[in-house]
């Protein structure tokens, strides 16, 4: 029997990945599902699509989606300076990038921030466990202050807000998520793939193996009573018609480069996603009360990105024929006057 | 174990009398930060265009302004363009060095200074030409910084005088130097006037040394810097992708590609670029920028020294194990370090072949020349796809940024080789796609890029199998090591072949490559006709060996490995791969004080080595 498929015609195979690794109760395993729903209604080709990522757990997942896409599991924590040069080298291409919270909190937070502020076109993922899965639970810098390890050992330092720092930096989309949420966080993921801009989305995503215990300020239990819903995030796509009227005094709308909508449902009083100031403001009090706000945090859909910024031509740079990137003989002659 | 040393020299009274015709150098000791480049690259460019073969070699320090710089020209009538040990002319304008630079002179010398440093009372054996250069800039400009700028040309001014090269030239040299800026012009053309007038009526000629034209030599020639002729190699190359960071000595490679791209690769119709370039935020993320460039099909590369290789090296193992192109230009430098900077060296060679952990290999390609800078960039492109590995370029500061007398450079004629990638024909030839599988036995696998509609894989960094599948398998694991082996023996034949002259016979042989070329022509001819000793000599152009390079070692008695660095590099590589009986006959020459190598010294050292082993038999 056939199953469902998409607008181009793909079920949802075809968005599936080789079988995964983690550990049982993983949330990147449920992270990397929402991955395979996104990109199956949005009814993209997955040979449209480049899928990077550095090392660690999390950087492991991208093999276990979109098996017909090319992937790239590179070094650690340098992960964006890849998808740089992948990205502009081939502009047509939709980015998707998986890092964990070492991989760009620490080893790579100098790459990360020079991602943010290029504003480069990816969908920059964070599975966001506040610890070293694959070298056995170390702590990351995204641990909050007081958190134990599972041995008794307390962090002692506090957590880098990776979501306050991007929009700091100038990404152009910034969203918190968890993986227990899956509604959430599809709605967010394909807002962000629509997106033309750096889509940073910190996703608190449980280490079942070795940061699920009490103590621990990201564990499901820890999460799930600190979740703070900013707004009901809805997304709908430019192949479908609105069709529900939203009041404007709790609603607002966002439409994006491509004719995508997103809906933001206002849940708490102090949300304003597209003013930088006000958004950076909410998420240091949340912060301060030890919550996790969770939604769209700050998006500007009309925001120049990096491939924009560097004026190259609209063929991809890989492609472009031989004639058009080797000037021509009075160039040499010219150039060969001028040192005489 | 020997070096070539940096404080001899060769002593001897020179005869007045006699006439020394296009064959000196000219050493100028300024402040860096004075403007006398301009002056420097005038007197360089007048000699050459009175068609006498010039080098022009620069030691600056690192710094921006304040310190000691010196710039040497010299001449020569035979076409040697090395370094020359001694310097036979001085123009001593920096308070600082005065009194060094004149204790070091050879007797006979001579040396322009400003006259208040007072010089001539240091040593009875030199030519002293005192010249009042602030008393005669006075009248040429009231302002004090343009003073300070076009004082320089006044020493150009009385080198005219003094050595007979022409006006003419000197302000022919001065427009290219200025182009349209007519005002300048103006005020640098009175200040080389003035002094040449004070030369005129001040300063009889008493030192030996004339430029005197010549025919045949320089016809045509180009005078380039080597990262210059490297940038024009990548813009030839069709270079789509560049990241880099900047550091000295190879920022001035990225910069010139810049404009040269900025210039002549702009899409006629829309006027948009077709190529990206990115200063990146440290060499890591350049190498890794350029790495992802490579995977999607662009043409990439970065440009870097010591320093910034060091950094490179966990990308440049990811690019050989997952066998991704890219282009890195190493403009060497001396290290450890930071070392210095701003001074020449061939100090990479071991960490570019083995850069990065594990079992990692990476072709280096030579180049000795301006000409070979230009070429080998092309190569390198053509290479490394057809590779797919990261190629190395390694120059360095002497070649990258000093001024050489080149050939102009040949219009590419070849098409662009974009090496195995899998296209309909041969995926149906193949059945089935293995990335990394080794279809025609010569390690290269075939591979598609993403958006080119082939079938996709998942490169990775970690154990994989034919198909790029994760394996932790000992049998996949060793199959790829040993296929990337295989893929090296090919390079052997592919990175550019060595150019060999046997005229030793089966005596001494000399090993070379990079910038060392320019003193072993000199130490070559220095031998022939002081002890009639006839050399053969290998001029290594690149890594991995091929067998000529055995072959030349069992063909000799004893065979000279010529290095610009303290460790031998070059030769401990080869060493590496030689059988015991090569590894005997093989002996290392060093040079490592961060000048540029010299002919003189390479041949003393040479002969000391070949008295040693007279004296053991």
């Amino acid at each position: 029997m056939a199953g469902k498929v998409n607008i181009i015609g793909l079920e949802s195979t075809a968005y599936r990945g080789a079988k995964t690794t983690l550990c049982a109760g993983c949330g990147h395993n449920s992270i990397t599902e929402r991955i395979i729903d996104s990109f199956f209604e949005l009814g993209i080709q997955p040979d449209q699509v480049i899928k990077l990522s550095g090392i660690g757990c999390s950087s492991k997942s991208p093999a276990y989606f979109l098996n017909q896409s090319h992937g790239f599991n590179s070094v650690h924590g340098r992960m964006p300076s890849l998808a740089t040069g992948a990205v502009v080298a081939n502009r047509k291409m939709i980015a998707i990038g998986i890092s964990g919270d070492g991989d760009t909190g620490a080893i790579g937070i100098g790459q990360f921030v020079h991602l943010m502020r290029r504003n480069l076109p990816i969908v920059y993922i964070i599975e966001d466990n506040g610890c070293y899965g694959l070298t056995k639970g170390q702590f990351s810098p995204t641990a909050d202050l007081g958190s134990t390890l599972k041995s008794g050992v307390i962090n002692d330092l506090p957590p880098i807000d990776t979501c306050a720092l991007a929009v700091e930096l100038g990404a152009s989309f910034v969203a918190r998520s968890f993986s227990g949420d899956p509604k959430q966080l599809k709605a967010i993921l394909k807002a962000a793939i629509s997106h033309r801009g750096t889509s940073m989305i910190d996703v608190l995503s449980p280490c079942v193996t070795f940061n699920d215990h009490e103590g621990s300020t990201k564990s499901y239990a820890y999460v799930k009573d600190h979740d703070e819903p900013l707004s009901e995030v809805g997304f709908v796509p430019y192949f479908e018609d609105i069709s529900v009227e939203y009041d404007p005094g709790t609603t607002t709308q966002v439409t994006l480069h491509n004719g995508s909508k997103i809906v933001l449902t206002k849940m708490a009083e102090d949300y304003y996603p597209t003013d930088r100031i006000r958004a950076m403001q909410m998420m240091h009090e949340t912060a301060l009360r030890g919550e996790y706000a969770t939604g769209i945090l700050y998006i500007e859909p009309d925001k120049q990105n990096f491939v924009d910024v560097l004026g190259i031509v609209d063929e991809p740079l890989a492609f472009l024929a031989d004639a058009k990137v080797r000037p021509g003989k009075g160039a040499l002659d010219e150039i060969m006057e001028s040192f005489r | 174990m020997s070096v070539t040393a940096p404080s001899e020299h060769e002593v001897g009274v020179r005869e007045t009398a006699e006439r020394i015709v296009n064959d000196f150098a000219i050493q100028v000791a300024t402040v860096n930060g004075s403007g006398s480049q301009t002056a420097n690259l005038v007197l360089l460019r007048s000699i050459f265009q009175m068609g006498v073969p010039v080098s022009g070699k620069n030691m600056f320090p690192s710094n921006i302004a304040g310190l000691p710089t010196w710039y040497t020209v010299r001449a020569s009538s035979k076409g040697y363009i090395a370094r020359k040990k001694e310097n036979d002319f001085l123009v001593a304008m920096n308070p600082e060095t005065a009194k060094e630079d004149v204790m070091t002179l050879s007797p006979g010398a001579a040396v322009v200074y400003d006259e208040p440093l007072k010089l001539s009372e240091l040593r009875g054996d030199l030519i002293f030409y005192p010249v009042p250069f602030d008393k005669l800039i006075a009248p040429v400009t009231h302002d004090a910084k343009l003073r300070r700028l076009v004082r320089n040309m006044i020493y150009d001014g009385v080198l005219s005088r003094l050595l007979s090269i022409d006006m003419g030239q000197m302000e022919k040299a001065l427009r290219k130097q200025l182009g349209k800026k007519q005002k300048a012009m103006d005020l640098n053309m009175n200040a080389l006037k003035a002094g040449f007038e004070y030369a005129d009526q001040n300063l009889p000629k008493r030192d030996p040394f004339v430029v005197e034209p010549m025919e045949g030599k320089t016809d045509g020639m180009i005078l380039i810097e080597g990262n210059s002729a490297a940038a024009i190699g990548c813009m030839m190359a069709g270079v789509t992708f560049v990241a880099w960071y900047p550091i000295t000595p190879s920022s001035s490679l990225c910069e010139a590609l810049i404009d040269y791209l900025k210039k002549y690769r702009k899409d006629p119709e829309t006027g948009k670029a077709t190529y990206a370039v990115i200063q990146a935020e440290d060499e890591i993320a350049a190498l890794g920028m350029v790495v992802g460039a490579g995977w999607m099909g662009a043409r990439a590369m970065t440009s870097t020294a010591g320093p910034g290789l060091s950094l490179m090296a966990e990308f440049a193992g990811l690019g050989y194990y997952a066998e991704v192109p890219a282009v890195i230009f190493d403009v060497q430098r001396a290290g450890p370090s930071t070392g210095l900077p701003t001074r020449t060296g061939q100090q990479d060679i071991l960490s570019a072949a083995v850069l990065s952990h594990g079992d990692t290999k990476h072709p280096l390609l030579l180049p000795a020349s301006v000409g070979e800078c230009y070429q080998f960039a092309q190569d390198a492109f053509d290479l490394s796809e057809r590779l797919q590995t990261p190629v190395f370029v390694m120059t360095d500061l002497d070649l990258g940024m000093n001024t050489w007398m080149s050939k102009p450079f040949e219009y590419p004629t070849a098409p662009f080789d974009r090496g195995k990638r899998l296209d309909e024909a041969t995926l149906k030839q193949l059945g089935e796609f293995g990335r990394y599988r080794d279809v025609d036995g010569d390690g290269i696998p075939y591979r598609t890029v993403p958006g080119d509609g082939g079938p996709a894989f998942f490169t990775r960094g970690s154990g994989h199998n034919e198909k790029a599948l994760y394996s932790e398998r000992a049998d996949d694991y060793t199959n790829n090591l040993d296929r990337l082996t295989r893929k090296f023996d090919t390079a052997r034949m592919l990175v550019p072949k060595p150019e060999i002259d046997m005229a030793g016979g089966g005596g001494v042989g000399i090993i070379a490559y990079g910038t060392s070329h320019w003193a072993l022509i000199e130490t070559r001819d220095q031998l022939k006709a002081e002890r009639k000793l006839t050399t053969s000599y290998f001029r290594l152009r690149g890594y991995p060996f091929s067998k000529e390079l055995f072959d030349f070692i069992d063909a000799h008695d004893r065979v000279y490995v010529v290095d610009q660095n303290r460790d031998g590099q070059m030769w401990s590589l080869i060493k590496l791969e030689c059988n015991p009986q090569q590894v005997a006959k093989l002996r290392s020459i060093k040079h490592y004080y961060g000048l540029p190598i010299d002919g003189r010294s390479l041949t003393t050292e040479l002969l000391k080595q070949e008295d040693r082993t007279r004296e053991d038999r």
